[in-house]
């Protein structure tokens, strides 16, 4: 009988276990809206794709009751600024999913202006492609990085430093 | 060939209903400022407040610094350019067919309408014929697309006052609206389905009958939203006699749209100025007179109605245009049919001059404005006669309609601010661009 086995037959488990497992079970978002990704991450809230299912339905105003960042959109060098403030408002354990082509490499807009990668400012954990995402692609971030909490893959600013 | 864009300030404008307020009510020179009075300036108790830009009922990045004198909002100064993306600039780096993709990204609400008016600004330069069809379904999904702005505006501005199972209802809807955007061409959002010269694609089999299931759906849901809002006391004391702005500084600012309408100022592009076949379809224009939130609020619920009936009534159109043509016969703007491609020599030279080099456009200044979810969204666009556009530059009906948000601020309370700001419905895309 394997270790995994044993535990759920047992119902034994580590601390740490128990801890990521609640961790992915209530992980609230901040309520951080920037611009067209920002619709259909709204729509993971509406009736069809029923965000709370995965129990963060918790949209938070403030980043400091907020666990996860979704970067929805594109980030402009005026609003790096305060999105690096909110990022640094948020308690840790924190996560970030770069939602778009925008939010992940500047997607089409390769100027004066946008930031090319939010990756840039704040260590990104799941980069979500597609301009924009459908809902069941940002869904499908989010239970990635439900798993990597699980797997006890720490999040990303314990592995690495943001690209300067 | 110069177009020069029509004069209007000539124009005397129909007015409906009485004056809502006597004089002008605009603040300062620069109508976005909204000056502390000068008996109060000197007092300790002028609170100055931050308001976003993240903040969660300002409709995206918007950033407000407002003085408060206890509850009453004295000073009000907007910040913007947190979502400058650079579009028109970028736009002028890409070739004609490849920055059409662009302007969907800056109203990313009502995002048909503004693929429409660059694509009618190509064609209106290359004197370009379209196909009736392609101008009938170009119809059809502008006004799906006004629905789909006006279910997200009621559903955001509703839940900053409170009414939070709009959200729901509204976003259950505005997926039904996706599902058909998806439909004919692929994608939810931001689906490039207008090409210059018509449409990208055929429309599929499947797209008649669910079209009219969602017409006869539809009704019946903004029934229910009505139901929920538009008698509701709460929503009738939040929103009556807030942020009134009158039929002339509407006008003296430059408004148009529903916030316009809702002033009393009968004026619709699509009425007045008709594009695509709009003269061709029965609709009315909703006009309501006392310029205040609820009317802002009224004037965008008939219009989903109404958008309902033009969408019904293009679809009896299309259905006896099966088998037509969906875009113009110019090979050298208009990718030639895949097909052809296996089998003629010219048709792959025309495929590859139009994808890598991409079409010219007559030398040419060209003024093109469509009645969006917000307003007038014009167009306005330089060739130089190359392959790319020289400039381009849009009027966002959004911007205009910040510019009034100091003026509706007359005695309002820091609560109303949320209900006001909501009510002009600004897309911060479409204002920073």
């Amino acid at each position: 009988m394997s270790a995994d086995e044993l535990e759920q037959y047992l119902g034994i488990t580590t601390l740490m276990r128990a801890v990521a497992w609640a961790q992915t079970k209530s992980m609230w978002p901040d309520q951080f809206g920037l611009s067209c990704c920002a619709m259909e991450m709204i729509a993971i809230v509406g009736p069809r794709y029923d965000i709370a299912r995965f129990g963060m339905e918790a949209f938070r105003a403030s980043p400091r009751q907020a666990d996860l960042l979704i970067v929805s959109g594109r980030v402009a060098h005026k609003m790096a600024a305060p999105l690096r403030q909110i990022y640094d408002q948020m308690l840790e354990p924190k996560w970030v999913i770069a939602m778009g082509a925008c939010a992940s490499s500047g997607g089409m807009f390769n100027n004066y202006t946008v930031l090319q990668g939010v990756d840039k400012i704040v260590p990104v954990d799941v980069y979500v492609p597609f301009c924009p995402p459908r809902p069941e692609a940002l869904m499908e971030g989010i239970i990635r990085l439900h798993e990597a909490v699980q797997a006890g893959i720490p999040p990303a600013y314990e592995r690495r430093a943001v690209a300067t | 060939m110069t177009i020069a864009p029509e004069r209007r300030a000539t124009r005397t404008w129909p007015i409906v209903g009485p004056p809502i307020y006597e004089g002008s009510r605009i603040p300062a020179n620069i109508p976005t400022i909204l000056e502390v009075p000068r008996e109060l300036a000197n007092l300790d108790d002028i609170l100055p407040v931050n308001f976003g830009p993240n903040h969660p009922s300002t409709h995206g990045v918007l950033r407000l610094v407002v003085d408060l004198d206890g509850e009453r909002v004295v000073g009000l100064r907007a910040v913007i350019g947190y979502l400058h993306t650079g579009f028109e600039k970028n736009m002028e780096q890409k070739t004609w067919w490849k920055a059409i993709t662009y302007p969907p990204r800056m109203d990313y609400l009502a995002f048909q309408l503004n693929e429409l008016a660059f694509v009618l600004a190509i064609e209106k330069l290359l004197a370009l014929e379209v196909p009736e069809k392609a101008t009938w379904m170009r119809q059809l999904m502008s006004e799906l697309s006004r629905i789909h702005s006006h279910l997200i505006w009621l559903g955001t501005a509703a839940l900053e006052i409170g009414a939070i199972s709009l959200l729901f209802y509204c976003f259950r809807d505005r997926d039904a609206v996706l599902d058909l955007f998806e439909l004919v061409g692929g994608q939810r959002m931001h689906t490039r389905y207008f090409q210059a010269g018509g449409l990208a694609e055929d429309i599929p089999d499947g797209f008649y009958p669910e079209a009219r299931t969602f017409c006869e759906y539809m009704p019946k849901a903004i029934d229910e939203y009505e139901a929920l809002l538009t008698r509701n006391p709460i929503w009738l004391e939040r929103t009556q006699g807030i942020g009134l702005l009158s039929a002339d500084d509407a006008i003296a600012l430059g408004q148009s749209g529903p916030v316009l309408r809702a002033s009393g100022v009968d004026w619709d592009l699509r009425r007045d100025e008709p594009y695509l076949a709009y003269d061709q379809v029965d609709f009315r224009v909703p006009v309501y007179e006392n310029g205040d939130v609820y009317d802002r609020y009224r004037v965008r619920v008939d219009e989903m109605r109404e958008s309902v009936r033009i969408v019904e009534q293009c679809l009896n159109r299309l259905d006896r245009m099966n088998g037509k043509p969906w875009i113009a016969d110019d090979r050298k703007v208009v990718l030639p049919p895949r097909e052809e491609l296996h089998t003629s020599m010219e048709s792959l030279i025309h495929h590859f001059k139009i994808v890598t080099e991409g079409y010219r456009v007559p030398e040419g200044e060209v003024y093109v404005c469509v009645e969006s979810a917000r307003g007038e969204f014009g167009c306005y666009v330089v060739s130089d006669g190359g392959p790319k556009p020289w400039r381009v530059k849009f009027r966002a009906p959004s911007f205009v309609a910040l510019e009034a948000t100091a003026t509706c601020m007359h005695e309002a309370l820091v609560a109303d601010l949320i209900a006001i700001v909501g009510s002009l419905d600004t897309v911060m895309g479409e204002v920073d661009r």
